[in-house]
């Protein structure tokens, strides 16, 4: 079976591949929608949604109730809400850019998982090989570059929909999206100067990230890179609520006071998209947060994924199969990524939003020289080390 | 199929250029020179220049069109009556055409490589790190000067948008 799949045409196998990854990815965004209002619900002590059931499945005893009490045919039935409702495009906007904008919010989002591994297998050679669309030899970059495409959808929506709310929404969208890339881009210098050191194979690519963060036991390789550099970690995801537009700074949307922001005069199926591209913004953006600073799909500090396998090869034979190690590292990979979602949810219904001024401010007076200060310090240190060790 | 991506791309890049220059709504513009970059970061990787193409695609793609979008959007520009040329615009133009047309031959004159098998030779921008090694050691100089006419451009935007009210200000 293996070696048919291996003797397909490359072109073949990559179709498949995406398809693969993007049908993954676009349920796991949209289930994001319903976890996100059953975990606000929750934190609000709430029930959430808890009545909707198909009747055909009504009947069918235990199962059934538990999975509507946990609201999960509410998702199918607000999914097909979301794609037979009327679909009105109001009179006064941009048509074109109207309805350009949420496709364009879609690309960006579902690009850029291309350069993120999300797990690996040890292959016939006996080499760890990393399950990733594109191994590209400047991950990192490629996903901050076309990340940051995604700011044209929220600008373009904004300005198309004709309205003074829309359009302050996508004004403020382009000066958040522009400002904390900067200090995104800064935050990770010193984790790829550390990985980079002198002497070694230059690379951005997310997959050597990890491969430093899976020392066996007690070693220097054993402990993440949020242990190492806790201040890069916490200002990539303050950045990244901030990429992301999510509370405490979803100042494009703050339904508060712009009514809708930049998705105000969208509804049914567009709207509905920019959510999902906002859910995969998420998923990908805790997937390189994950990469970088925790472990990638390594189960603990000091157990590597390798090691995990070899501990269970003892209990199941079939462990050290690729197949089942793949597996179980995106399995590990994408609990994280869960996690880490649900922290993202837990922040949005924690922390009130911030002011428009308060965003700015935080963004170029604070995190910038934070992060400057910081990448100063490592590059000092790190020289420092290489000089020790000659 | 190299050569035909290499079409395709080279035909969006310079339609999409042309339609920057042609077109009279002025976030149509800035947005077919979004296009327009794509297209060269698109022949940036076929060329295996990844870096290239990445920081094509993130420092202008990504935020420098922005920043025209939110320029083009918060003035509201229309495009209207254009006003008629100034002779120095016509003399430069015409000058910046013949350096175009001389740039162009000495491509045609001189950018055949005869001799020598182009894929064997090592590239020198392949790896990130022979990038690194490059721009540190034989092109520090043009570095050190776009370093410093960057360095002037930042100083000019702050002289010119930081409000000086009084004297103690610009002191």
């Amino acid at each position: 079976m293996f070696d048919f799949y291996f003797n397909l045409p490359l072109i073949v196998r990559l179709v498949v591949q995406a398809g693969a990854v993007i049908l993954v990815l676009f349920p796991i965004a949209a289930a994001c929608s319903m976890a996100e209002r059953k975990i606000s619900a929750w934190i609000q002590g709430r029930p959430g949604p808890n009545r909707t059931v198909p009747p055909f499945l009504a009947w069918v005893p235990v199962f059934v109730p538990f999975l509507q009490r946990l609201g999960v045919f509410q998702l199918a039935a607000d999914g097909g809400k979301f794609v037979f409702k009327q679909d009105p495009v109001p009179g006064h906007v941009n048509k074109v850019y109207f309805i350009l904008a949420p496709i364009i919010a879609m690309i960006p989002a579902l690009s850029t998982i291309v350069v993120v591994p999300f797990g690996a297998y040890v292959d016939s050679a006996g080499k760890l090989v990393p399950i990733v669309l594109a191994n590209l030899d400047i991950g990192l970059l490629a996903v901050f570059a076309v990340s940051s495409l995604g700011v044209y959808s929220v600008i373009l929506a904004g300005w198309a929909s004709n309205s003074k709310y829309s359009f302050l929404g996508g004004v403020r969208a382009s000066a958040q999206l522009v400002s904390y890339e900067l200090a995104m881009t800064l935050s990770v210098l010193p984790v790829f100067l550390w990985v980079n050191a002198p002497g070694g194979q230059g690379t951005l690519s997310l997959f050597d990230v990890v491969q430093l963060q899976s020392g066996v036991g007690l070693h220097w390789n054993s402990v993440w890179f949020i242990g190492y550099f806790p201040v890069s970690a916490f200002i990539f995801l303050v950045a990244l609520f901030a990429e992301t537009n999510r509370a405490p700074f979803d100042m494009p949307e703050s339904e508060s006071e712009l009514v809708g922001g930049f998705h105000t005069e969208y509804g049914a199926f567009k709207w509905s998209l920019f959510f999902v591209a906002e859910y995969c913004h998420m998923v990908v953006g805790s997937g390189v947060f994950i990469l970088l600073f925790l472990g990638g799909w390594n189960p603990l500090p000091g157990l590597p994924l390798t090691a995990l396998v070899d501990l269970l090869h003892g209990v199941i034979p079939f462990a050290t199969h690729p197949l089942f190690m793949g597996l179980l590292g995106i399995g590990i990979f994408i609990g994280k990524v869960i996690l880490s979602i649900f922290f993202f949810m837990w922040v949005r219904w924690t922390l009130p939003r911030f002011r428009y001024d308060q965003v700015m401010d935080l963004g170029w007076t604070k995190l910038l020289p934070l992060s400057i200060a910081n990448l100063v310090i490592y590059t000092l240190g790190i020289a420092g080390l290489a000089l020790l060790q000659k | 199929m190299a050569d035909l991506i290499f079409y395709i791309f080279a035909a969006f890049t310079a339609g999409s250029a042309l339609a920057v220059v042609l077109t009279k709504n002025t976030v149509a513009a800035a947005l077919a020179l979004l296009l327009c970059l794509v297209g060269v970061a698109g022949i940036f990787v076929l060329l295996d220049a990844f870096l290239l193409a990445a920081l094509m695609v993130f420092v202008y793609a990504g935020a420098v069109v922005a920043l025209f979008l939110f320029i083009v959007m918060l003035l509201d520009v229309q495009g209207g009556v254009r006003k008629p040329f100034k002779k120095a615009t016509i003399v430069s133009s015409v000058f910046a055409f013949i350096l175009l047309l001389l740039g162009l031959a000495s491509f045609a004159h001189k950018g055949v490589q005869t001799t020598g098998d182009l894929g064997a030779a090592a590239p020198v921008g392949a790896t990130l790190k022979s990038y690194g090694e490059q721009l540190f050691t034989t092109y520090l100089l043009p570095v050190q000067i776009v370093g410093f006419l960057l360095l002037i451009a930042m100083l000019g935007v702050i002289v010119l948008s930081k409000k000086f009210e009084g004297l103690e200000d610009i002191k």
